[in-house]
């Protein structure tokens, strides 16, 4: 595993002729992080190198480093005998992929990727490699998601028969990206306001501060005592299901935002009425389609089913397999 | 077919009982019989005889799919749920057709499915995925695998068709037992006013299901009030005689037609018009035979001379449900049981299961402990002053089973569940010790909850040592209490044993694997052990 360029370690994915570590879940001296979500993005460590659009969401998420290099994306920097770019990952606003070059090799490694269009941040670009390090967090052929638009329609389909039913719609999806893009998407097609959980709201305004057009929004906890939120929509992260915070929407349709969506068991054991299957991540043909589009002969998945993408690519006739990040924090 | 998906589309867009009953009766309200009695079918879990096999089906789902038939197992092995992955798989179609109502849909499309050879089938089923979308086609593959839990209940259902027809939902719930085809003359008569010719001979009636005593007995009162019988471990059965013709019904409305020849000839001595409630039990010389005897009997259509030797049985009745052609079950218990004594007296080898004596409930305990030695489940009390009510009502019947056994396993294997459970590995396989090795004893589903189910799960994928295709081998590390209600000597498992109903009751944390069970340690619960 010493061989190649990057290899497990940390939790993330180190490069020995550069000396920094991709996204490590352990603190390390040198990080490069591609976006800010808790699986990818940890504190404590030395130098931080990101994409310039996700440095106020990685403040406000992780802290600050004790020092942090924003990168423009597409821009070269030498770190060590590497050198290295980010380019837009079309997955959250600051969202990354890395491309790390070499003399004699060049790799590039997604963090989180999506290719459907998102309003709130720069859609995914390309670039070739010889090996592609491929999240698989839908890696089965079940996962293919729907247009936007489509979802967008059928969100304000349940949010107006809420309405006319004077009940609270409560919308649940993760806090940062899924929360914003989805404000975004409903800018001009629906009245605000839309009430936010309190874990939304500082991650909002990291959105709204960067000039992008989100749905008018309020938080829960400046609404008068006693309000019923009847005929509202109100959305927070799914830790808000279930807990004491839900009294506020009494007889509320509960609703989740989530690729996870797609398989209706999810939906039915965590007891939601509704779900809207779109995700921020990319579904399974996007997979197999940019793995074509980096033009790599070599590909390595991970966060995710990494077997099924491999064992898939390998019949196609490229080189894959599947890496476990996870298990290099026990070594 | 249009309707009936939007039907579904309500029902399982909420978890409220309310709004799924509004959804129901405004379906039967609104939906031509033809289509609604295919509809009151599917939803109260009746399945079609099987159309299609399910190794086709996946098959099918390969050629359709384009995809390589490992990649659609994985898939399976993630929904957990056949029909839902095909559904996930399959192209979209081109062009979205008009469906065609359920019935004409069931009829001309799916049950001639059966009679098709191999080709012909697969070329039908494959233009209707071609035809159908959406939840019209996800419900046309739940129809194609059997399968049909859409989170109503039966009781919901029944609740529903009670609320359109204007009748008390005991009748519906009658109606809907026993023998019917879903014709349009049959939802007619579903939801019509009561009347003299609702039943025909062999219509069973609902049966009334004792709660678990949580409580002490104390607490239900005067005893005076109240009649204590053995709990018996068989098979709950309604045996009915009428018109000269004999019925057995289990409690999953099954008609055992042949099954117990000889409780169908202890029969033909009760007068016409008895309808009884009890127990089929494995029995010899006056005394239950352990359950493992009764085992060999469900499931064989017709036993043989050989079977019917060695694993006899016999009816204990328990309750008269129908007294010369009348229905008793509003009459309270103590006059049933003297109606029962009246109908059992010219049936010869139709046994009674009779009234345990007590005074005071301080008696009971001591009596329940025997429960084990007289190979009884535990004790029931019922209210001498009850009806015969319908489902699990609350109140008037209580069962009050001895605890169970228990022992401490370690978990060895796990595979992910179905429906609900999908996707989470919650199917366990525990282990005791033998010598040096760990050897399987039971596998159990339940009684974990929820966000220990979630962090078990987590657990496995984090500890798993092998895959062999859907089970993971664990590192044995994690101590279960199990509970389990009987153990039977079998050749046919590795351990030799075999465990009745073995289900989780703690997650043993505290345990290290040493202080697991041992093979031994079980051995020793064996029934011939003790001599």
């Amino acid at each position: 595993m010493n061989k190649g360029l990057l290899y497990p370690d940390a939790g993330g994915l180190y490069c020995p002729a550069g000396d920094f570590w991709i996204d490590p879940l352990k603190p390390v001296p040198r990080a490069i992080i591609t976006h800010a979500h808790a699986d990818h993005a940890r504190s404590g460590n030395a130098e931080v190198f990101a994409a310039a659009p996700g440095i106020p969401v990685l403040n406000h998420r992780v802290g600050g480093a004790d020092a942090i290099t924003a990168c423009d994306y597409g821009q070269p920097f030498e770190l060590g005998q590497a050198r290295v770019t980010l380019f837009p990952a079309g997955h959250i606003l600051g969202s990354a992929t890395v491309r790390i070059e070499t003399d004699d090799d060049s790799w590039g490694v997604s963090g989180d990727f999506k290719r459907a269009p998102d309003p709130t941040c720069a859609p995914f670009q390309p670039f070739d490699c010889d090996t592609w390090v491929t999240e698989c967090t839908f890696g089965l052929p079940i996962y293919r998601w729907q247009p936007t638009a489509e979802v967008i329609d059928e969100i304000l389909a349940w949010w107006t028969s809420c309405r006319e039913a004077g009940r609270p719609a409560v919308l649940f999806c993760y806090a940062l990206g899924k929360a914003q893009r989805v404000l975004a998407e409903l800018q001009g097609r629906a009245e605000g306001p839309v009430w936010l959980h309190g874990a939304m709201q500082p991650l909002t305004d990291c959105y709204r501060d960067q000039g992008l057009n989100l749905i008018d929004t309020r938080p829960v906890s400046s609404a008068d005592k006693g309000y019923k939120f009847a005929g509202d929509l109100v959305m927070a992260p799914p830790s808000a299901a279930g807990s004491p915070w839900m009294r506020r929407f009494p007889k509320h349709s509960a609703g989740f935002v989530s690729g996870w969506m797609r398989v209706r068991g999810n939906r039915r054991r965590r007891g939601y009425d509704r779900g809207f299957v779109l995700s921020d991540h990319a579904d399974w043909p996007a997979l197999v389609n940019t793995t074509a589009d980096m033009g790599a002969r070599r590909v390595i998945t991970i966060h995710g089913n990494g077997e099924a993408l491999s064992g898939y690519l390998r019949e196609q006739g490229l080189d894959s397999e599947s890496w476990n990040l996870r298990q290099s924090l026990a070594a | 077919m249009k309707r009936f998906a939007a039907l579904f589309d309500r029902l399982d867009r909420t978890t409220a009982t309310n709004a799924k009953l509004a959804a129901l009766v405004d379906y039967f309200d609104n939906t031509p019989p033809a289509d609604a009695a295919w509809a009151v079918r599917f939803l109260i879990g009746r399945r079609l005889k099987r159309l299609v096999n399910t190794r086709e089906l996946r098959e099918w789902t390969v050629a359709a799919s384009g995809l390589p038939a490992w990649l659609v197992e994985d898939s399976y092995e993630h929904v957990g749920d056949l029909a839902e992955t095909m559904h996930l798989l399959l192209p979209e179609p081109p062009a979205h057709e008009l469906s065609p109502p359920l019935h004409e849909l069931v009829a001309k499309q799916i049950q001639p499915l059966r009679q098709l050879d191999d080709d012909t089938r697969k070329d039908q089923v494959m233009a209707l995925w071609s035809r159908m979308a959406g939840t019209e086609r996800f419900l046309l593959n739940k129809i194609l695998t059997g399968g049909f839990r859409v989170g109503v209940s039966k009781r919901l259902v029944t609740r529903a068709l009670a609320e359109v027809a204007g009748v008390d939902s005991s009748l519906i719930a009658h109606r809907l037992m026993g023998r019917w085809q879903a014709t349009p003359e049959f939802f007619q008569r579903l939801v019509a006013p009561a009347s003299e010719e609702d039943f025909d001979l062999a219509t069973p009636y609902p049966f009334f299901l004792a709660s678990p005593l949580a409580e002490d007995p104390n607490s239900l009162g005067t005893p005076a009030n109240w009649q204590a019988e053995w709990k018996w471990d068989g098979i709950r059965a309604q045996l009915i005689r009428r018109g000269g013709q004999t019925f057995v019904w289990s409690r999953g409305e099954e008609l055992m037609e042949g099954r117990f020849p000889e409780v169908e000839a202890a029969a033909e001595g009760l007068p016409d018009g008895s309808v009884l409630d009890g127990e089929i039990m494995a029995w010899h010389a006056g005394q239950p035979l352990p359950f493992a005897v009764l085992q060999k009997r469900i499931g064989r259509k017709k036993p043989g001379p050989k079977t019917l030797k060695d694993a006899p049985v016999a009816f204990l009745a328990y309750d008269c449900l129908e007294h010369n052609g009348k229905d008793q079950r509003d009459r309270p218990l103590l006059e049933r049981m003297s109606a029962l004594d009246g109908v059992l007296a010219t049936a010869n080898g139709l046994l009674r299961s009779e009234a345990i004596k007590f005074n005071e409930w301080e008696a009971l305990p001591e009596l329940q402990a025997q429960s084990r030695e007289r190979g009884v489940e535990g004790i029931m009390l019922k209210r001498l002053d009850s009806p015969y009510q319908i489902g699990r009502k609350r109140g008037d019947w209580w069962k009050w089973k001895v605890e169970p056994y228990t022992f401490d396993g370690v978990l060895i294997y796990a595979q992910p569940g179905h429906g609900r459970r999908s996707g989470l590995f919650t199917d366990y396989t525990f282990a005791v010790h033998d010598g040096k090795q760990l050897v399987p004893v039971a596998k159990a589903y339940s009684g974990l909850t929820q966000a220990e189910i979630d962090r078990l799960d987590r657990w496995i994928r984090a500890h798993t040592l092998e895959r062999f295709g859907p089970v993971r081998s664990v590192e044995p590390l994690q101590v279960f209490e199990l509970a389990f209600e009987g153990i039977q000597a079998s050749p046919r498992h590795k351990s030799g044993i075999a465990m009745r109903f073995p289900r989780i009751h703690r997650w043993r944390e505290d345990l290290a694997v040493s202080d697991a069970d041992s093979l031994s340690d079980l051995k020793k619960l064996l029934p011939d052990s003790a001599a």
